[in-house]
């Protein structure tokens, strides 16, 4: 048989996407109830999407924004 | 008949629609920004790919249909641009060493955790450095799949039209690049670690 967290591995970046099917998602759910370090590392990976998509948030530059509105082609 | 009040109406109406495509794109121009900073190499290409963008969005304005995913098509035209520019000579060398597995950083992370459990605790144990840095080492057709999906909200699907490759490539890749980028932030933390 394969070894279950192996498998939760597996699972965990569909299940995050929400891609699992319904028996799936189950399986890996029951998984999860009895396994702590796979608990913790889903948990992590939830985190870590939040936070690189924070880290990697980035203002536009104001001037940026200026040249681009500069592109608008002129009425005649 | 009389024909030229009916062509100035019609051109008074067109001009009217463009402006407000005009007026859509830049409003949208922040999202945009947020996404294509990343899938170009530094700040000073994104700011060129954006106006690039721009300027082909605003000729061909009329390519858009009214009631479709303007982000998406936006990004339809930075992405082709993007790789227009001959970035793809850039990508680098094959084979990059096999990216482990998934839970590899956060077993690296855990490891050298001074005993922190606590997994948000162990995110904060990367800084925001260490993640631009490690999304900018992940190769590009790997990369292009993540920035859309992860930090761009965009599904499998809208990623897989703007990108131009089948839905199952866009999964497997988003997959693939996601553990490049975990494996890239394992190795900036361990040096930070060392």
């Amino acid at each position: 048989m394969k070894d279950p967290c192996a498998h939760c591995e597996e699972m965990m970046q569909p299940y995050l996407d929400h891609v699992l099917t319904d028996e799936e998602m189950a399986a890996a759910e029951a998984h999860l109830a009895e396994c702590e370090p796979c608990r913790r590392r889903y948990r992590f990976e939830e985190s870590l999407r939040v936070y690189v998509r924070k880290a990697a948030n980035e203002q536009m530059p104001a001037e940026l924004r200026q040249k681009l509105a500069a592109l608008r082609i002129p009425l005649e | 008949m009389d024909a030229e009040p009916e062509e100035a109406q019609r051109l008074a109406t067109e001009a009217r629609d463009r402006v407000r495509f005009e007026e859509d794109a830049l409003a949208l121009s922040d999202q945009v920004y947020r996404v294509a900073r990343h899938l170009a190499n530094s700040r000073e290409d994104a700011d060129e790919l954006m106006q690039e963008t721009y300027a082909r969005a605003f000729r061909s304005w009329r390519s858009f249909q009214p009631g479709t995913n303007m982000r998406a098509w936006l990004l339809r035209i930075l992405t082709n641009l993007n790789i227009d520019r001959g970035r793809r000579q850039q990508r680098a060398p094959q084979m990059q060493p096999l990216e482990a597995n998934d839970y590899f950083l956060y077993d690296r992370l855990a490891e050298n955790g001074d005993g922190i459990t606590d997994e948000d605790r162990v995110v904060e144990r990367l800084s925001q450095d260490d993640i631009v840095t490690a999304l900018s080492a992940v190769p590009h057709d790997f990369r292009d799949v993540v920035v859309l999906v992860d930090l761009g909200d965009f599904s499998y699907s809208d990623a897989a039209q703007i990108l131009d490759i089948p839905v199952g490539t866009v999964m497997s890749r988003l997959h693939r690049g996601r553990r490049i980028l975990k494996r890239e932030l394992a190795e900036s933390a361990l040096e930070e670690a060392t």
